[in-house]
């Protein structure tokens, strides 16, 4: 079986895109390439990351832009066919606004930029994303944001909890999930989402801050082992579907 | 050449943390009359269309498709001749 192939999309304003690159590459030993905003090709990649930072200088919206780049509709089709992608942070917010992802961030209800470690409850260990955790880990990973109040209407949210599609939410360190537990005034302490599908994720905790064990924390590599792992299983089938479309 | 004038605020369901902290201030500079505040954003447009119709449909669509997102904003505009 070969290695999968990551791609690490480059915003100008990104500044996590090192850190995904560096974990990926040396603390997960995976093929890792980074793919420019520019770039009108996902180079052959089994999965995407959507790093961190400020894209265009987060203007108008986190993310609204960012999300008409040209590599953002190779994104947008890719995850549409199936492709693993996932967000984290910036890379959250351009997912929600390209729409692959349900609801928004706004402004952290404190009104300030947020940079600490936070405790997060696994609330679903059944997907491609979390499948190396079990319900209810806590693990421990940082957050660092001003726009990380995750909204969406009734629907929505009772539609992310009927089918599990709530990943992480900010709990305490024994997994209760309080209102002190919430930085940022997240809906249900939301902390991240998939699509239904189950093959586009969002976080806005950072879990490339927390995988080198040179950092003192390594929670964050149950994000990158299970992806890697259901990479590994859905390979076949993935190659199949493109086989079967050309 | 016309002049498009976007109003872009938060939708009445969402809490505006921004509004609030400016409120609280204006309550301690003594305006206690001022009853809420929402904080929105004014984007102006310079558009060159053939009719004042046609530099509302184009300030619609560049709302609907960016200056605005729907799941938390709303967004009122203003089109005048220069």
């Amino acid at each position: 079986m070969t290695k999968p192939k990551f791609g690490v999309v480059a915003f100008p304003g990104s500044n996590c895109d090192h850190d995904a690159h560096y974990v990926l590459q040396e603390i997960m030993h995976q093929d890792v390439r980074f793919l420019w905003h520019k770039d009108s090709s996902l180079d052959g990649v089994d999965a995407v990351v959507l790093p961190g930072g400020f894209s265009y200088g987060d203007y108008l919206r986190c993310g609204a832009i960012a999300r008409f780049s040209p590599i953002m509709k190779e994104v947008i089709a890719f995850a549409n066919d199936g492709g693993m992608v996932v967000g984290i942070c910036n890379g959250f917010q351009i997912l929600c606004e390209a729409g692959l992802l349900p609801g928004a961030l706004l402004r952290n209800e404190c009104l300030t930029f947020v940079c600490k470690y936070i405790y997060l409850r696994v609330e679903n260990a059944g997907t491609a994303f979390t499948s190396d955790c079990r319900r209810g880990d806590v693990l421990s990973v940082p957050i660092a944001h001003g726009e990380g109040n995750y909204v969406a209407d009734d629907d929505t949210i009772r539609a992310l909890e009927k089918n599990q599609r709530i990943l992480f939410r900010y709990c305490e360190r024994d997994g209760s999930i309080t209102a002190s537990a919430n930085p940022n005034g997240s809906r249900g302490n939301i902390a991240g989402i998939m699509n239904e599908q189950g093959n586009v994720m969002g976080m806005m905790p950072h879990p490339e801050r927390a995988s080198d064990p040179v950092l003192g924390h390594t929670d964050g590599q149950y994000v990158f082992r299970s992806l890697i792992r259901s990479l590994m299983e859905r390979e076949p089938f993935h190659h199949q579907m493109i086989e079967e479309r050309s | 050449m016309y002049l498009a004038k976007v109003v872009v605020t938060l939708r009445k369901s969402i809490l505006d943390p921004q509004g609030k902290a400016v409120h609280h201030a204006l309550g301690s500079l003594n305006l206690p009359a001022v009853q809420d505040v929402r904080i929105g954003k004014l984007i102006e447009l310079k558009i060159d269309a053939a009719t004042k119709a046609d530099a509302e449909r184009v300030t619609a669509e560049a709302c609907k498709k960016l200056l605005a997102n729907p799941v938390m904003e709303d967004f009122t505009f203003s089109v005048e001749k220069l």
